[in-house]
């Protein structure tokens, strides 16, 4: 398949400040590569993260998104991602009931030492949404061109 | 509208080479509130910066986005040039499009295209920009160093010079830590106690240094500046004021089975104790574990033979708060426990102890009077093997998978000091590789082969055997001769890999400080920060950090005390202004934000407002914005939608979204 033809998802990484964002800097700065589908969006932290966000994503045209945050216990604000990771299963089992499948979420923990681990996450995630195909189920047709 | 200038920089040719710089700015020219927009070699640097202050100036820019590496590296330089010339600190965005685009992308179409749109992301975000204003926080001249070996010490000591109150909190009974059970120092063969005992007494003795020993954090809370903490100070059961330390109880104890745990249980000890001859404070412990008075009730002779009254066996754990400004780990290491590698038979022989163990063996006031014999026998041992990287640079994840740093250095010390006591003894090492980079360490390595004649063999050992005459075959490969090797041993010394102390997980929990999957704290930047965590006000000293050795330990002790007494220096502190606020007509004041927050900076207030004319009193939600960090929990949970974060608000993710997904 040539590159031209080849699905090109539109990924939307929520990164929190302390752990993942600094994650993907050392994944940048070890040039561990992964598709350029991935577009991060930095906040302070998981907990940040609207589910308001993530329905604007795929409303928007997004074909998956990832949450990323501090490892369990090791929040920079104590307890922000066990809010997170409540709050997106919980969104995770909804969407997936609407048809949003669930491989097109997902929540993972990257701390600022695991760059090998984000680029890897990275990589599979945009392999599985690449099997998944776009995502038609919440596009707002008024916003495709 | 935001008049928006968009900075994108070359970076030499990291941005340059996978992104197009030109055709980004020619790109996003045209987006809305964009009115100026230029590229440059290096925008950081003093040419660069000027760039951006004149175009503020003469284009009377509101907002700017400067498209370059992380915002963790430099957000806060484009934020101070966007003040100097005039422009709301916080009306800068960045884009990174260097760690999150040209390093990771080959494909120069596809990386410019993601830059574009990173740079859309950041353009649509500044246009929601709102000038914030930093507020100010008070600074507790008072510092506090968890961890009392060599680089708590130190620590201490150089903040105390500078005429700053310093707590040290020590969990064992005694300051000293590692380096107390160290025989001889490389590469000068000093002896370890004789410069590390008079630091603990100068510390001891230090009008500003208050020691905590048998103490623990149990408690943190605040931030930068203005830390509680509470210290555990574990019950001793021997009154401190009243001890003399003249050592009787210690004598008279019968109960004296008790593994020593600074002689790496190769001896015993009594119930009540001092771990070591040079103890500070020399007021023993009784450990209740072993104490007869303590698991029967019957005993009590170390009260009837203290002259001073001191023991007090109703002694209880007593919780200290004090506040702190500053907060420096130095907890250390250990060594990794053995179990994973059963093949050099740690646990079947007595005979194959390990490096920190062999100290103990070396030392003058060890379980051997310093005498080098076999633990099994007691006899003076011919042949003795040196095993390097036990646990250390291991590709599996029986070990770790770092080098320990100073396990070469000391098995050549051990290596020379046995070769110069007792010269019939053989000495082989068994090593990877030889790492000694180090002022007069290549010398001091060289020195062990060619003056006193150390057997040095590039290879692994596989298998310890102990034999049935009590010797060990120890099976091995010579890399450089290619060929299996056979040695009976007397003695094997593990060079075992070190790990930060257990606890310190615990600890970086506490003070939300990052730590790595190795458990060693992470520095908040690795080379230009290397001596602070990621959080603010807490400072990483010695090993807590990553391997290092004894002069390594005390530079870094040094630069983290210079780091805390910068922040002790300052009466104020500005702080984060990107912090949370509700909004008073949207706010039902039904508490589900104070419930998530965990800072407790949000309260209540009964407040009149004017609800489109119609003015009532309502119950509203009320950020102390001194109190909140501003991790944005309260704005997802509340349910009308009332909270809101400055600077990461709900409106500027999502047009980031939008850009992101267009």
């Amino acid at each position: 398949m040539s590159v031209e033809n080849q699905f090109k998802p539109k990924i939307v990484a929520f990164c929190c400040n302390w752990c993942s964002y600094a994650g993907a800097d050392l994944a940048g700065s070890s040039r561990l590569t992964y598709p350029a589908d991935v577009k991060i969006i930095r906040v302070p932290c998981s907990c940040r993260v609207n589910p308001m966000f993530i329905l604007r994503a795929f409303e928007k045209g997004a074909d998956g998104v990832i949450i990323c945050g501090c490892h369990p216990g090791d929040c920079h604000y104590s307890t922000g991602n066990y809010y997170a990771r409540r709050r997106m299963t919980l969104l995770f089992s909804m969407l997936d009931y609407i048809g949003i499948e669930n491989g097109r979420t997902r929540v993972e923990w990257v701390s600022a030492a695991e760059g090998v681990k984000f680029s890897q996450t990275m990589n599979e995630f945009v392999d599985k949404i690449r099997s998944l195909g776009e995502n038609v189920r919440l596009g707002d047709l008024r916003c495709k061109k | 509208m935001q008049r928006v200038g968009v900075f994108v920089c070359h970076c030499g040719s990291n941005i340059a080479a996978t992104v197009d710089v030109k055709r980004v700015v020619e790109a996003i020219s045209n987006e809305p509130g964009v009115v100026h927009a230029e590229d440059y070699q290096y925008m950081c640097s003093e040419a660069g910066q000027a760039l951006i202050a004149k175009a503020i100036k003469e284009k009377a820019l509101t907002g700017i986005v400067v498209c370059s590496c992380s915002p963790r590296m430099h957000e806060a330089t484009f934020r101070k040039a966007a003040e100097r010339a005039g422009l709301n600190p916080y009306m800068v965005e960045i884009a990174n499009i260097r760690e999150h685009c040209s390093w990771i992308h080959k494909d120069i179409v596809e990386a410019t295209e993601k830059a574009v749109i990173l740079a859309r992301a950041a353009i649509a975000k500044v246009n929601l920009n709102t000038p914030l204003k930093p507020g100010e926080s008070r600074v507790t001249k008072r510092a506090l160093v968890i961890g009392g070996g060599i680089a708590g010490i130190q620590t201490a000591l150089d903040i105390a010079d500078a005429g700053y109150e310093v707590d040290i909190v020590e969990k064992t009974p005694s300051i000293g830590g590692r380096m107390s059970q160290l025989d001889k120092t490389f590469p000068t063969l000093d002896c370890s106690a004789c410069i590390l005992t008079p630091k603990m007494v100068e510390a001891a003795a230090h009008e500003k240094i208050n020691i905590y020993t048998y103490s623990e954090v149990d408690k943190v809370s605040g931030f930068v500046g203005d830390f509680t903490v509470d210290i555990r100070k574990k019950a001793r059961s021997v009154d401190m004021d009243k001890c003399t330390g003249c050592g009787v109880c210690q004598e008279k104890c019968p109960s004296k089975k008790a593994p020593s745990e600074f002689n790496r249980g190769l001896g015993t000890r009594s119930a009540i104790y001092t771990p070591f001859a040079q103890a500070i404070p020399n007021v023993p412990v009784i450990d209740r574990e072993n104490c007869i008075k303590f698991k029967t009730g019957k005993c009590g002779i170390c009260a009837k033979v203290c002259q001073a009254g001191a023991i007090d066996y109703e002694q209880k754990d007593e919780i200290i708060t004090e506040k702190y400004g500053a907060i420096v780990v130095a907890t250390g290491f250990d060594t990794i426990k053995l179990d994973n590698y059963d093949e050099y038979a740690y646990s079947q022989s007595k005979d194959v102890i390990t490096s920190l163990e062999l100290e103990r063996v070396m030392n003058a006031a060890g379980t051997t009077k310093g005498h080098l014999e076999r633990l099994s026998d007691g006899k003076a041992p011919k042949d003795i093997v040196f095993i390097q990287c036990v646990g250390s640079r291991c590709a599996d994840d029986r070990g770790k998978s770092y080098c320990s740093k100073i396990c070469c250095m000391y098995t050549a010390k051990h290596a020379m000091l046995i070769r110069d006591k007792y010269p019939d003894v053989n000495v082989t090492v068994f090593y990877i590789d030889v790492r000694t980079p180090g002022k007069n360490f290549d010398e001091f390595y060289r020195r062990a082969v060619e003056q006193y004649g150390v057997n040095y063999i590039k290879g692994q050992v596989g298998k310890v055997i102990p034999q049935p005459d009590g010797s060990l075959l120890v099976q091995g490969v010579d890399l450089l001769d290619n060929k299996q090797i056979l040695k009976q041993a007397d003695m094997v010394v593990l060079a075992t890999a070190i790990e930060p102390d257990p606890d310190v997980r615990k600890i970086a929990t506490m003070l939300t400080a990052s730590i790595d999957t190795n458990n060693f704290l992470t520095e908040a930047h690795a080379k230009l920060r290397p001596v602070e965590s990621p959080t603010a006000g807490i400072f990483l000293s010695g090993v807590c950090q990553g391997p290092k050795d004894i002069p390594e330990t005390v530079a870094q002790a040094g630069a983290a005390a210079v780091k805390a007494i910068g922040l002790l220096a300052k009466d104020k502190l500005l702080t984060n202004p990107c912090t949370a606020k509700a909004d008073e007509l949207l706010c039902n004041g039904c508490s589900a934000c104070a419930n998530v927050c965990p800072y407790g900076a949000i309260s209540y207030e009964v407040k009149e407002v004017n609800d489109h004319g119609i003015r009532e009193q309502r119950r509203v939600a009320v950020v102390n914005s001194a109190l909140c960090q501003g991790c944005g929990a309260c704005t997802v949970t509340c349910p009308s939608g009332a909270m809101d974060l400055q600077g990461f608000s709900n409106l500027q993710i999502i047009s980031e979204v939008d850009a992101i997904c267009q």
